[in-house]
């Protein structure tokens, strides 16, 4: 307030009610502080999320990278040969070293599966590592630590594990991405969780797709105002709060268990997949989950067509076309861009899921790539759910290198979704 | 005037002239029974949750070692010694329900009155997708962010003999953050369908921006406010792998908490996930869980749309 | 019913005629504007609007639609503080000050300068809650439930809701609502009240009550009223200013004077035009 004399004081008699001047600018000046005291917490709780998101993001990728301290049973040192290091040797030498180090019978399975000599040069130096070197990762730091407390830690190594050696991993590497899933860490990788996820996502568009357009045209375009429709409206709603896990249940019983001989792919012919003895396959995942995000997508693809205009659907009616013509040859192109982001959305939230496939039976274990949807499966969020609630830290580690992969194929699927809507929002405005 | 000569020919004539009589189009048929049959899916989904939870919920409470009365009065879930009392899984999702609001609630509140009332659009635009992003990460990285955040910074703060490894606290905590955008989205929805004229004769009176959002705005929002909040406590109850990772994994009855405890959605992934057999009595108890949970959340989604029904009444 | 003031008006006239015969002393003047303009972002609303309000009379601007009646109401009581992008130029002043000098509070201009809208935009609370809210805020310690009935009688609406007070004001009709956004108003005891078409809304007999509510109530207040209807303008105000758009669609104040000398003897070919119907 500009200070000093009352500017509004004058001929007003009545302003003693609400109390002195002086007073009312005091109880003002109370009152801004107050909304600014209250605005500043309102802020506040907007960052504190926004932290809370910071928090998260940081937490995995402090456990996605750090020291290692690696014991080996034989050193790569003392491997090399003429100051030539492990990893550059030759065909012939990584297979000489193989042929000394490793026991009679393991090589005898080796060669029954491919003669050594005829093995890619990479192949061999991957058994080298694993059957030779046998390298075993006894104790994992965090990035924080590795960055800030280097010395400590390797004064804390050399003092704990003498023979091991410290070197700095990244959790995230190629051969994370192309390893299958293994009961050491330091091999282990989410190759058949990312392709188990695929399969099941391929089946879950398949199916929730064309349903869920399907019917979504019926219910914007054909169904009659009835009860009937109405009833099928507030069932879509209501069924999209109901929790996933209860979607996994009815999996559970009816895609696992009642017709197990479609799911389990013996109808046609026996068992594709001789490894898998019941319906807890990708075939049930994907039907489940297919289930889960239909009312999404419904919802979402009625919004879309909701959007076009209905001057467009009277101009087609006005030319004679018939009511499916007018849906397909005007009303659907013009709502695709739409239906597709509301999809990609609906599949972002499928891939994700982690309940409903633990509950329909998300193998614990699994190191074979599934070969169709009649195998067994795993995904990436099932694999990261069971690393998380392994002890070790080591798992920890791999389960964060996993949330990493998951949450980038998660923002590749949705900045898609998003351009999609921007480029075409722009169009049909 | 098509109508006019239509209807005096239907005066005339009984039957329409043969070339405007109406055509067979069977395809039409088809398409329109197909788009029907689409429809249909989301009534069978619904019939077969409510079939399946039922018949084995049926199953569970016709054996001879399960009561009703045991079943929702007691305070013991001990399968193995044929203990079937829900109250501990029950105790414990409210537990980290009560957590998750405690966090979600006034946060996501605030947040939205802060979007609403005060951010100018630039703000509003970076600040909104942040918290977008926060409700698209998948629910198992909220679990790994639950006990591998939340837990250590728990056990820091109250020491590590008070707080033990698996808690509701930090489960409940973490869902909160997760549920926040939920909150926030849908109260921003409520403020900003209040209509501008309401909070200008606020101003006109002499309100300040404060008064005018607390005491105008929201409770004019406040049906769609208190809608938001009952889905929130809705997804709470139904959320499942922050609990099943970071609550506990064996049925407790504790009001302590930074003691580990199952929730009832903690309790059907765990066994599940195990080696469990058909038809067995543990097999059967998911499912009378599941039915509990499944009339809880129904109940709480019902009550929080007809809510908002009202409110859009109101202001649309 | 026309009421006709007598005595001479005073005058300050404006673009495009400089026709300066203002005799509106400090003492007789509610509120002044000097050379005002406003603007949304680059497009100037206002152009350069100088006038002066005499005390406890009731003001009446006309103008065909989109002149900035409204948006010249707005910068009375800075209204349009709370649109983006909006800025004023030149001032405002009341009680002797520029409201717009930096560091004045807004809050505090409207406390003294109220304002009802177009629509009725009662609160979604009670009656009695509708009246004692803005008295509340602003820190009134009297007896609150003298100052609701004293109010609602002034406002005309007390023998029609006295035995529902506690009902919510929107079931009320729009009429009443209406009168009971200016009781509203005047709870809180203003200098001036600003009504931007308050009777637009409403059917002829609760703009009736409207008008004859306003005439009581310039007995002890300042009234400014935009209205789009010129017989409105003629029954209830004293002084009338007439304001036009430019090719720019600028606004700017044409003419200011005593209402019965603009309806019946404009200085201005354009007030002519456009009372007599001839405008466009």
């Amino acid at each position: 307030m500009r200070g000093g004399s009352e500017p509004y004081a004058a001929d007003r008699t009545e302003t003693t009610l609400f109390g002195e001047d002086a007073q009312v600018k005091h109880s003002l000046r109370v009152r801004h502080l107050i909304g600014r005291l209250w605005r500043a917490l309102f802020l506040a709780s907007l960052i504190i999320g926004i932290v809370a998101l910071s928090a998260l993001i940081y937490n995995i990728l402090d456990q996605s990278f750090g020291l290692v301290a690696v014991e080996t049973k034989i050193s790569p040192r003392a491997l090399a040969q003429n100051g030539v290091s492990l990893e550059n040797l030759s065909t012939e030498q990584l297979v000489a070293i193989l042929e000394k180090y490793v026991s009679k019978g393991v090589l005898r399975r080796l060669k029954a599966e491919q003669p050594l000599e005829q093995r890619e040069r990479e192949e061999l130096l991957g058994l080298v590592l694993e059957r030779v070197v046998q390298p075993k990762i006894v104790q994992s730091w965090s990035l924080t630590d590795s960055l800030l407390r280097r010395r400590s830690i390797e004064s804390e190594a050399a003092q704990r594990y003498p023979s091991a050696h410290l070197e700095f991993r990244s959790w995230l590497n190629p051969n994370f991405l192309s390893r299958p899933q293994s009961s050491a860490p330091e091999v282990a990788g989410v190759r058949t969780a990312i392709l188990g996820s695929l399969w099941t996502i391929i089946i879950t568009i398949l199916v929730a797709f064309p349903l869920g357009v399907g019917a979504a045209i019926y219910l914007e375009e054909y169904a009659p105002l009835n009860p009937l429709t109405r009833l099928i409206q507030i069932n879509i709603n209501n069924l999209a709060g109901v929790p996933s896990i209860i979607y996994g249940m009815l999996g559970l019983a009816i895609f696992v268990r009642a017709l197990e001989p479609l799911t389990s792919g013996a109808f046609i012919g026996g068992l594709v997949d001789p490894t898998t003895a019941n319906g807890r396959t990708i075939m049930s995942a994907g039907l489940t989950l297919a289930l889960l995000v239909l009312p999404l997508l419904i919802v979402n693809a009625q919004e879309a067509i909701r959007a076009v205009p209905g001057s467009l659907r009277e101009a087609g009616y006005a030319l004679g076309a018939t009511k499916w013509q007018v849906v397909w040859h005007h009303v659907l192109p013009n709502a695709l861009p739409g239906i597709l982001t509301g999809t990609i959305l609906s599949i972002s939230r499928a891939m994700g899921e982690t309940a409903p496939l633990v509950v329909v039976g998300a193998s614990t274990f699994i190191v074979y790539d599934p070969n169709g949807p009649f195998s067994k499966f795993t995904t990436l969020p099932v694999q990261i759910y069971q690393w998380t609630a392994r002890p070790q830290q080591e798992f920890r580690n791999l389960a964060a290198a996993a949330i990493l992969v998951l949450l980038a194929l998660l923002l590749t699927l949705n900045a898609t979704a998003i351009m999609m809507r921007n480029r075409y929002s722009r169009r049909l405005i | 005037m098509a109508t006019a000569t239509s209807a005096r020919a239907l005066v005339r004539r009984t039957t329409a002239p043969p070339e405007l009589r109406k055509k067979r189009r069977p395809l039409e048929v088809l398409i329109q029974t197909f788009l029907f049959a689409c429809g249909a899916v989301s009534i069978l989904t619904t019939i077969g949750i409510v079939y399946v939870l039922g018949t084995e919920s049926w199953l569970f409470f016709r054996s001879p070692e399960v009561d009703l009365l045991e079943f929702l009065t007691t305070t013991s879930w001990i399968p193995a010694v044929g203990e079937f009392g829900i109250w501990p899984l029950v105790n414990a999702t409210m537990m980290t329900t009560t957590f998750a609001m405690m966090v979600a609630l006034p946060l996501g509140l605030a947040s939205a009155i802060y979007l609403s009332e005060y951010a100018s659009s630039g703000v509003r635009n970076v600040l909104k997708p942040i918290l977008e992003i926060l409700a698209g990460i998948p629910t198992v990285v909220y679990g790994y962010f639950a006990l591998t955040f939340m837990t250590p910074l728990l056990r820091y703060i109250f020491g590590r003999d008070i707080v033990e490894i698996y808690n509701t606290a930090s489960a409940g905590l973490v869902m909160g953050i997760l549920i926040l955008p939920l909150v926030s989205s849908m109260s921003e929805d409520a403020l900003s369908a209040v209509p501008r004229s309401l909070r200008e004769a606020a101003y006109a009176l002499g309100a300040t921006r404060l008064e005018t959002a607390v005491q105008v705005v929201v409770p004019a929002a406040l049906s769609g406010i208190t809608a938001a909040f009952i889905l929130a406590i809705s997804r709470a109850v139904g959320e499942t792998m922050i609990v099943a990772i970071a609550a506990g994994a064996g049925p407790a009855f504790t009001f302590n908490p930074f003691r580990a405890a199952e929730t009832m959605t903690g309790h059907i992934v765990r066994i599940s996930g195990g080696d469990l057999s058909y038809d067995s009595i543990d097999y059967d108890s998911l499912f009378a869980i599941g039915l509990v949970l499944f009339l809880m959340t129904l109940i709480l989604n019902l009550i929080s749309r007809a809510i908002m029904h009202r409110f859009r009444e109101v202001y649309e | 019913m026309i009421r006709l003031k007598l005595e001479t008006p005073s005058l300050t006239l404006n673009h495009p005629v400089p026709h300066d015969i203002s005799t509106i002393s400090e003492d007789t003047c509610a509120l002044e504007t000097r050379n005002l303009n406003v603007y949304y972002g680059n497009f100037r609303a206002i152009r350069d609007i100088s006038l002066k309000l005499p005390k406890r009379r009731i003001t009446a601007f006309i103008g065909p639609s989109g002149c900035g009646k409204s948006t010249l109401l707005r910068t009375f009581n800075r209204m349009n503080d709370l649109i983006p992008g909006v800025r004023v130029e030149g001032e405002v002043i009341f009680g002797g000050y520029n409201i717009y000098t930096p560091g004045v509070d807004a809050v505090e201009v409207r406390r003294r300068i109220g304002m009802v809208f177009q629509k009725p935009n009662p609160f979604p609370k009670s009656i009695y809650e509708n009246i004692a809210w803005g008295a509340r805020i602003n820190g009134y310690r009297g007896n609150m439930d003298e100052l609701v009935e004293q109010t609602l009688r002034q406002a005309a609406l007390w023998e029609e809701v006295k035995d529902k007070l506690h009902q919510s004001g929107l079931s009320l009709s729009g009429g009443q609502q209406q009168r009971l956004c200016i009781a509203r108003a005047i709870a809180i005891k203003p200098e001036i009240i600003l009504m931007d078409e308050p009777a637009s809304a409403l059917d002829p007999i609760s703009t009736l009550k409207i008008e004859e509510l306003m005439r009581q109530l310039a007995e002890n207040y300042t009234i400014v009223v935009v209205t789009h209807n010129m017989q409105q303008a003629a029954r209830i105000s004293d002084y009338t200013a007439f304001l036009m758009m430019d090719e720019d669609r600028a606004g700017y104040l044409v003419e200011f004077g005593a209402t019965a000398q603009i309806f019946t003897n404009p200085r201005e070919k354009a007030t002519e035009d456009y009372i007599t119907g001839r405008f466009g």
